[in-house]
């Protein structure tokens, strides 16, 4: 349950933020969690809510976005859209993959009032 | 702050007028793990400064971290200082253990937390202060999930798979193979009593990590720890080369 841990990050981030910016609650907050992140996204939503308690975004809700992750392919050197770690090449069928893009982990943007 | 309700929002304006009460949207593309990402940078930094080789092992419990790094130390000591940083929800047991060997060792207790993060492991090395050019060994949370997430600053992460764990386990875990430089096959003594398909566990971890160094190890009867010490000497041999630049 290390998404406990990262909504502690994603409220002090927020209460950072409302003091600069001025607001006091948080109606709305977009989230991007990339497929290769290590993360759950309903273990996330549910730490949320429990964290948020007592903050700016007591009771927000969560967005949360996330974009494809690409990898290269070892045999044809080819970039393409892959699900999980593992799949083979979508493109010629062998592999193995590396993967340059999917472990993003960011609070996007805010919706405050 | 707004002189009317007191909420905070008296500097903004919209066409000159004081925006009050309406929603807007802020984008912010900040990072969340960007505070960790901050204390591991500071702990690479300083690792790198002294010539120090930092190594972190992660596994699920019972793999038999431990028990390697006992034997690596017995090992190595003569030749380099070692310090060990011991990371458990509970209990001081492998330090004690650790130190049985003579060398350094702190223990963190992360209480119900369930991986190391760099903030601590900073403490940790305050607190042993390892002289420039040794081994720091940060033993992690036996999870097998987790700590991939989670840079503390070291130069590799070494994944430590004991055979009894199945040849899938790199399919079933795989953020982990993917986070690490070097698998360590434990407990390879064990194979003759297992149905443990070793090279479908070999294959399965490349699939995952393509680059993934792996070396059978039995700390037990010592198979295969020349091999990793071989490893971790050429690593260590790396950071003294990176510290002199």
């Amino acid at each position: 349950m290390h998404e406990m841990s990262l909504c502690e990050n994603i409220r002090e981030i927020i209460q950072e933020q409302a003091e600069k910016d001025g607001f006091t609650r948080v109606n709305r907050v977009w989230l991007e969690v990339g497929p290769l992140s290590c993360v759950e996204p309903d273990a996330l939503r549910f730490g949320f809510d429990v964290v948020m308690r007592g903050s700016v975004a007591e009771g927000a809700s969560v967005e949360i976005t996330t974009s494809p992750a690409k990898a290269r392919c070892l045999t044809c050197q080819q970039t393409a859209t892959v699900r999980q770690r593992y799949d083979p090449c979508p493109l010629c069928g062998a592999g193995p993959m590396e993967m340059i893009q999917g472990d993003a982990l960011k609070i996007s943007k805010l919706e405050v009032v | 702050m707004c002189g009317t309700c007191g909420c905070g929002e008296g500097q903004v304006q919209i066409d000159g007028k004081h925006h009050h009460g309406q929603p807007r949207e802020i984008a912010l593309e900040r990072d969340i793990m960007a505070k960790n990402d901050g204390y591991a940078d500071a702990n690479r930094r300083r690792f790198v400064e002294d010539g120090i080789l930092a190594l972190n092992l992660v596994s699920s419990p019972g793999s038999g971290k431990t028990e390697i790094l006992v034997k690596t130390i017995e090992m190595l000591s003569c030749a380099t200082p070692c310090y060990v940083v011991e990371g458990d929800q509970q209990t001081s047991n492998d330090a004690d253990r650790i130190r049985a060997t003579g060398a350094p060792a702190v223990q963190i207790n992360t209480g119900k937390g369930c991986h190391l993060d760099a903030h601590m492991v900073g403490h940790a090395v305050d607190d042993l202060g390892p002289k420039p050019g040794g081994i720091v060994f940060i033993e992690n949370v036996g999870n097998l999930v987790c700590p991939a997430g989670f840079d503390l600053g070291e130069a590799h992460k070494v994944v430590v798979l004991s055979i009894t764990e199945g040849e899938d386990k790199p399919l079933k875990y795989p953020d982990m193979f993917a986070a690490a430089d070097l698998a360590l096959i434990n407990k390879a003594d064990l194979l003759p009593y297992l149905d443990v398909d070793i090279d479908l566990m070999v294959a399965n971890a490349r699939r995952i990590n393509p680059r993934l160094v792996i070396i059978q190890t039995s700390a037990k009867t010592g198979a295969g720890m020349a091999d990793w010490l071989k490893w971790i000497r050429t690593a260590h041999h790396l950071a003294a080369a990176a510290a002199a630049e």
